[in-house]
């Protein structure tokens, strides 16, 4: 019997619905509204909300002390290079194991998984010794391996459930009418798989942009991205909050404007396959 | 016959451009967001054209990020920076490590006589300089003059340890959001254990003894730290544990401290402005005295945010250049010129002090170069190490940051004093065992 919604109980949901969406939205409102204030604005108890003299003037000092584009840049470098060579990788490994397993392929899985479970700063030296040996310190090919080596096996894991999604049969069917393996991957495969894939490229987009050990420490300034632009605004002595919230604010804006935009691709990506 | 000459050409005028481009050297500066170091940044452009062969590179990093970017690069060798700002802590030891290269081409008219010795010695090994300081600082008690005379108190020069006290409490008023004492709670070798060290230091106890044994079982560590604990629980601000040197300036700026003893540095923020609702009442005095025999006079506070060339660096000449106009009286001038007296880097020039326009701009000055000239960070008969609120060695970052975990814990409440220093003396024993320093 299914149970009555009532228009109380639709209020309810909706009420609530919104107070959890606002406590996620906070912290960005907070430092959006943080980034208009002056130094002295932003540390004051009470705190303001809204009524202050809204100022741009943290955004002119940041623009004056470091060049905002050239670490926008490096950051959309690193994040759709390594998210392009890891689909290279990724999606040929996860046909293999969704549609020909074996029985290692589930060890196989995890053991990548596993990987992920190793603390970054555990291999900072050796890596780092390897940069210096092979020159790519501060360089943004060296980043783009680093990045797409990290995310490798978080794209096959997403790939493979997605990939999972499809019956085999259809497969088959483009081989028995003579599909070569590239046509049956470009031409079958992909079409069926494309909200998985574009969530993937998404996440890793996302995952990327955000990563914040390896491409603060493998860059000092030809590569460094904004990661880098917000570490350079926290201060050991002297007031900065304003000064990094706005920081912050202009390091989220393109991942912010993307991720509003394809959202809805986002949360079907990454529900596809939840649900049966 | 024609694509030859054309090839040639070519040629000559890539070479060209190549011998052009070498001959200019990019030098890559690593360096923390305080505001004297992004006003060099602002005012490098006047280096360039001075030197018009060398380019300024500037990457700014958060300090922790910083220590471990410049010391994951120097171990390895990568040479990503020719020059960087490390402290009076890393100093004697990178030196010694050979970490460092020597700065011993500064030029004919660096006045080397001039850098107020304490500092100088604290950035020497074996005689020779190992970095060029930027801006250096002590310890200050900040006071509210107008809290102070409202509650019938005259800070002494040289205040103690009882007058504090009875001070904290006649200026507390927690109604008002007042609180008397503002200190460091945050748990870190440079946060609260840079106060407590200091604090221990003036009711006469030291890190470790000159066997290398740690003190912190010993009376003066007890006297300070139950002190410390009792004024910051009955007077101090809420929350005190999370506290370090910025979150006690915004108190303090926001009119929320009747004192705060700190780094001198706090002075140049608390009297602007733009920075502080109070900037016109606060006073400074000494760092409070515990004992009689309070060991340098109550100052035991030394620190410089220093210029230095990691051994890795392949541009050292240009390097020093840089260093050397960075850290002389001309930038000092340079930076009075384009933004007043009281913005010059304080605390590493004797010159700078006997200047009537700079002790006129910058109330605080004499107050500064007190504390600086009277506190003396080399080893003792009774003190192995090098520092004052820190020890110079390996050990001491991930023993003070352990101790100061336990000193926090004791601030908050949620152990007592003598549990938090014997759990300290335990941590720190073994650390030094493991060390080497103690033999068993």
């Amino acid at each position: 019997m299914a149970r009555k919604v009532t228009t109380g109980r639709k209020i309810g949901t909706t009420i609530f619905a919104w107070f959890v969406g606002l406590v996620i939205f906070f912290p960005i409102l907070w430092t959006f509204l943080t980034s208009f204030k002056t130094e002295l604005q932003a540390i004051s108890i009470p705190p303001v909300f809204v009524g202050f003299d809204w100022t741009l003037e943290n955004y002119r000092t940041i623009q004056t002390q470091s060049n905002y584009f050239h670490f926008m840049a490096n950051s959309i470098y690193l994040s759709l290079g390594s998210t392009a060579l890891g689909l290279i990788f990724a999606i040929p490994a996860a046909w293999a194991m969704a549609f020909s397993p074996t029985r290692r392929t589930k060890d196989v899985l995890l053991w990548m998984l596993s990987t992920k479970m190793l603390p970054a700063v555990g291999v900072l030296i050796p890596i780092y010794l390897l940069f210096v040996r092979f020159g790519l310190l501060d360089s943004r090919l060296g980043l783009i391996v680093v990045l797409f080596l990290i995310n490798l096996p978080i794209l096959v894991w997403m790939l493979y459930t997605y990939f999972k999604e499809i019956p085999g049969e259809i497969l088959e069917a483009a081989r028995m009418d003579g599909a070569s393996l590239s046509k049956e991957i470009t031409q079958v495969l992909a079409p069926m798989a494309v909200p998985g894939i574009a969530s993937t490229v998404l996440l890793n987009v996302i995952l990327s942009w955000n990563e914040a050990f390896w491409t603060l420490n493998l860059t000092t300034s030809n590569a460094a991205p904004l990661t880098a632009f917000i570490a350079s605004f926290s201060s050991p002595q002297g007031n900065f909050y304003a000064k990094l919230s706005a920081a912050s604010m202009l390091a989220i804006a393109p991942i912010l404007i993307v991720g509003w935009f394809s959202q809805k691709q986002l949360v079907r990506g990454l529900t596809f396959g939840a649900v049966k | 016959m024609r694509f030859s000459v054309l090839t040639a050409g070519a040629a000559a005028l890539l070479a060209v451009a190549t011998t052009a481009a070498s001959a200019q050297t990019t030098l890559t500066i690593g360096t923390v967001n305080n505001s004297d170091m992004i006003r060099m940044q602002g005012l490098t452009p006047e280096f360039e054209k001075q030197h018009p062969d060398i380019k300024v590179n500037w990457v700014t990093l958060e300090e922790n990020i910083l220590r471990q970017r410049v010391t994951t690069d120097i171990a390895t060798g990568g040479g990503q920076f020719d020059i960087m700002t490390i402290g009076t802590y890393e100093v004697p030891i990178w030196a010694k490590q050979g970490w460092l290269k020597p700065l011993d081409g500064l030029g004919d008219n660096y006045d080397m006589d001039d850098l107020i010795p304490a500092i100088r010695s604290a950035l020497s090994s074996d005689g020779k300089l190992y970095a060029a300081p930027f801006y250096a600082e002590s310890v200050l008690t900040l006071y509210r003059k107008d809290l102070f005379e409202k509650a019938g108190l005259t800070m002494p020069d040289k205040p103690t340890w009882d007058f504090i006290a009875e001070a904290a409490e006649k200026v507390t008023d927690k109604d008002a959001g007042v609180y008397g004492i503002c200190l460091r709670g945050k748990p870190g070798w440079g946060e609260n254990m840079a106060f407590l060290g200091n604090m221990a230091r003036e009711f006469g106890a030291n890190y470790f003894d000159a066997d290398w044994k740690p003190q912190f079982e010993s009376e003066g560590w007890k006297k300070a730290v139950s002190l410390y604990v009792d004024l910051m629980t009955k007077y101090g601000p809420p929350g005190a544990a999370s506290n370090g040197f910025n979150e006690n300036l915004q108190l303090f700026g926001q009119g929320k401290c009747g004192m705060w003893m700190d780094a001198s540095v706090a002075a140049s923020f608390v009297t602007d402005p733009k920075q502080s609702q109070v900037p016109d009442k606060v006073g400074f005095a000494a760092a409070p005295c515990g004992t009689e025999n309070c060991p340098n006079d109550g100052f035991n506070w030394l620190w410089a945010w220093s210029l230095a060339i990691p051994d890795s660096s392949k541009k050292a000449d240009a390097a020093q250049t840089f260093i050397s106009w960075a850290t002389s009286k001309e930038y000092l001038d340079l930076v009075a010129s384009k933004e007043g007296w009281a913005n010059v880097p304080p605390g590493t020039r004797t010159s700078l002090y006997k200047n009537s326009k700079y002790t006129e701009a910058a109330p605080f000055a004499d107050a500064t170069l007190n504390a600086i000239q009277h506190a003396n960070p080399e080893p003792t008969a009774d003190k192995p190490y090098y520092g004052l609120q820190f020890a110079a060695i390996p050990e001491f970052q991930g023993l003070g940051t352990a101790v100061g975990q336990q000193m926090a814990a004791a601030l908050s409440g949620s152990t007592s004093v003598d549990q938090a220093l014997k759990q300290s003396q335990a941590i720190a024993t073994r650390e030094m065992t493991r060390g080497g320093y103690i033999k068993n």
